[in-house]
């Protein structure tokens, strides 16, 4: 008898950065925020080696949801190879020993700031969104107590009320990123700072969507299958980004969210903003063998 | 003849805190006045003859005794009357006519002669062209029917108010001097609309600086002077 | 003191508020002392007395902004039943959003100073559900108009406004939704007297056009003589006469009314 045969190898008693009761109170939390699509939930939210403001909330839930066999992609504003992106990327990998991927369709588990990608998520996929400000009511109600009662109440006159004041003032809705939607018919969220486009892709959708906000400490779900629909009036129609005509003038595809190039003369160039998307374009283009799978949107209109 | 007013021992005194005196007005006031009949009030100044009609109309809350009013709904004591009930009786079926008009700003003299029809529920065109109508009786300028009254001067301010206090028959009217000041074409038509109210079962109780002036529709007179005899049937009339 | 009257006879409808035996102290001093109410539907019930009688406070009670230590208060409407201090916050504000509309006299507590005028108007509209952008123009237009607001500043904010169109604009907020009461705590205080006259005439306009029951509170009795069929004198948080309006102005009985009106007079 040897010590060796009484005894395993050593291995990690945990991954993912986090202790284990930090991914338990996140687990009951991200269970909760499921459970009441919508509803902020108040977490702890632990320091991690990033600053504020950063994506700790959307690392921390990545902490707890990664085991050694997801498979990450990260981006940011819709690109994998972001400064940001890279380095979250590298953290959760060397973290919890889990492999990475940019391919939207390999991913598991994508942490996301900012976009949504244009390829549809499956229902073993998981979203994670960075939220700078997970409270659509701030700017109507700058006191969070009763934010919170009016949330309690379904309270969201003043938010429509916002809708009508813009288009009042400018002839129609002003508001770009963070569009405040109902959740389930009930609770009103911000779905993160995503651009209009991406919105209607959390509606019925098949992946389980979770937001979180490291700094405000609260996160929020979007399940599987849930409605999430933008608070429009019924005679105003809600409208996407203007970008169903551009064409990516790298990778030539056309009819999804571009990034705006400015150029010395004055023009303007446009670039696909999923950068996974273009690669997988140009591959394509060029008689490599690459997958590219269903998109949310099709030449331009939401499908 | 039908009763409709029917007044047992009533009294009225005014306590002035400030002062901390009593002053009584009138006390034991006993009358009946049945559909059509005009009563005049006599007394000299301070006999309480306004103070009376003051009662009557509820402004005045009377001290003691019964005001009973048999109104269309039956009869009751305006004396101890809920105020909603007062308010609805004042609304269509007991007028009060003075020399004063309450004028609104931005109200033209043809709406403001209108609204006691319309309150009744009267269709507001039919209301405007009567109230043109008795604009005209009384002699108030066609120029002056889309006007506003506050500006008017205290004649046809007078001559409005009798259009709007008369325009709506009622069961009772008090009459607190309506003629005093008012120009001898207005008068005339004023003695007619009484007449006519009167001829159509309207019960009057009246108070007339110069009763004179509406010596053809008194029936009977009371003389509210103390230790004067209490009520006397009018044989002739001293003008 | 108040003459005791006969129950109503002749009037058979029944009254759309009723307050019985409102009763709130804050801290050792009483605010309201056993204060009751009753008002039928159209009438307009002026209430009376200087700062700190309690009619404020009343009216905030009515609001269901306050709720008192001991009371109950009804109104007579199609499901809305029981005491109202016993409902809860979201059912309150339910029954306030669409069934009492309220004029206060700083426009501030009123309104959204920075949002436009018709918004403000607009957002009672939105909390009772209405999600149609031309409803709302159209109804916000036609409320600012029955409060007789200058229709090509209705985008204007209220911050921008005089005194008296703030006041317009609240009056409008308040008639929106056509609510059973309107509670009107001194809307014309504080404006100078020729918008004063000219609020106060919207306002009887407005009473008599719809038959909207109302609830006002001043301590001008120029202002309640104008509007109210009835009237309430409250000092020290206590009723100490109530009546008809015009008698008890001109035969006032109870000695802190009789020093009240002579005042005016």
């Amino acid at each position: 008898m040897t010590l060796q045969s009484l005894t395993k190898d050593w291995e990690p008693m945990a991954y993912g950065f986090l202790d284990g009761s930090a991914k338990r109170e996140i687990r009951r939390k991200m269970l909760k925020a499921i459970s009441v699509p919508g509803c902020q939930m108040p977490y702890a939210s632990r320091e991690v080696p990033m600053a504020r403001g950063w994506g700790t909330g959307g690392l921390q839930v990545s902490c707890t949801l990664v085991t050694p066999r997801t498979r990450i992609k990260v981006i940011d504003q819709g690109a994998d190879d972001s400064v940001n992106a890279a380095s979250i990327r590298k953290f959760l990998a060397s973290v919890s020993g889990a492999p990475v991927t940019t391919d939207t369709l390999q991913a598991d588990l994508i942490q996301s700031r900012h976009r949504i990608p244009e390829e549809r998520l499956r229902e073993d996929q998981v979203l994670v969104l960075q939220v700078p400000n997970p409270e659509p009511l701030r700017s109507v109600q700058p006191n969070m107590s009763i934010a919170r009662q009016m949330h309690a109440d379904a309270d969201y006159g003043r938010m429509w009320l916002q809708l009508y004041e813009q288009i009042v003032r400018s002839g129609r809705v002003m508001q770009g990123a963070s569009y405040p939607s109902l959740v389930n018919g009930r609770h009103v969220m911000t779905p993160s700072p995503i651009p209009r486009w991406d919105v209607p892709k959390l509606h019925m959708a098949r992946h389980l969507t979770l937001l979180s906000a490291g700094r405000e400490k609260r996160l929020h779900a979007v399940p599987p299958f849930t409605r999430v629909e933008p608070l429009v009036f019924d005679d105003v129609p809600y409208r996407v980004e203007d970008h169903a005509g551009l064409t990516c003038h790298r990778s030539g595809a056309r009819g999804f969210f571009m990034n705006e190039i400015p150029q010395a003369d004055g023009t303007s160039l446009h670039e696909v903003s999923d950068s996974d998307l273009g690669v997988k374009t140009i591959r394509a283009a060029e008689g490599e063998d690459t997958r590219i799978g269903a998109t949310w949107y099709v030449d331009g209109e939401m499908s | 003849m039908t009763c409709i007013l029917d007044v047992r021992g009533l009294s009225k005194g005014f306590q002035m805190h400030h002062l901390a005196t009593h002053m009584a007005a009138f006390s034991e006031i006993s009358l009946t006045l049945s559909a059509g009949e005009f009563l005049l009030l006599k007394g000299r100044n301070g006999a309480g003859k306004s103070t009376l009609l003051r009662t009557l109309y509820r402004s005045y809350l009377a001290q003691s005794g019964q005001i009973l009013f048999h109104s269309s709904h039956g009869v009751i004591d305006l004396a101890r009357a809920a105020d909603v009930d007062v308010t609805l009786l004042r609304r269509t079926e007991i007028g009060f006519v003075t020399q004063f008009l309450s004028a609104r700003p931005r109200v033209s003299a043809e709406e403001l002669v209108a609204e006691p029809l319309r309150q009744a529920g009267r269709d507001p065109a039919e209301a405007l062209e009567q109230a043109r109508h008795w604009l005209a009786a009384f002699g108030v300028k066609r120029t002056l029917w889309p006007a506003y009254p506050t500006t008017f001067s205290g004649g046809e301010q007078q001559k409005v108010n009798l259009a709007r206090a008369l325009i709506l028959p009622q069961r009772l009217l008090l009459l607190d001097e309506p003629t005093a000041s008012l120009d001898a074409s207005a008068r005339a038509a004023l003695i007619d609309r009484l007449a006519e109210l009167k001829a159509s079962g309207t019960a009057m109780i009246g108070v007339f600086h110069h009763p004179g002036d509406v010596a053809t529709l008194i029936d009977r007179e009371i003389d509210l002077t103390p230790d004067a005899p209490q009520e006397e049937t009018r044989t002739d009339v001293v003008v | 003191m108040t003459a005791v009257m006969d129950a109503p006879r002749l009037v058979t409808a029944r009254p759309l508020l009723t307050a019985q035996g409102l009763s709130l102290n804050y801290g050792d001093v009483p605010a309201l002392r056993d204060v009751s109410a009753t008002v039928y539907p159209g009438e307009v019930l002026g209430i009376v007395g200087e700062s700190g009688s309690g009619k404020s406070t009343f009216l905030r009670c009515l609001n269901l902004e306050e709720t008192p230590d001991r009371g109950s208060y009804t109104l007579d409407l199609p499901d809305v039943q029981g005491n109202l201090f016993d409902l809860d916050r979201f059912a309150r504000r339910m029954l306030c959003a669409t069934r009492i509309g309220i004029v206060y006299q700083n426009p501030h507590l009123g309104l959204l100073m920075r949002h436009s005028s018709s918004g403000n108007v607009a957002e009672r509209l939105l909390i009772a559900g209405e999600r149609r952008f031309g409803v709302l123009r159209h109804k916000a237009r036609g409320a600012l108009d029955a409060s007789e607001f200058p229709l090509a500043r209705m985008d204007a904010p209220p911050e921008e406004l005089s005194g008296g169109m703030q006041q317009r604009v609240q009056l409008a907020k308040a008639i929106a939704l056509e609510p059973a009461l309107l509670l009107l705590d001194e809307p014309t205080t504080g404006l100078d007297v020729s918008v004063q006259a000219l609020v106060l005439d919207t306002l009887k306009r407005l009473q008599q056009d719809r038959r909207i029951t109302m609830v006002i509170v001043s301590h001008d009795l120029g202002v309640i003589r104008t509007l109210a069929d009835r009237v309430m004198v409250m000092r020290r948080g206590e009723v100490v006469e109530a009546g008809l309006a015009d008698q008890v102005f001109q035969d006032p009985q109870h000695a802190y009314t009789q020093q009240l009106v002579h005042a005016k007079l």
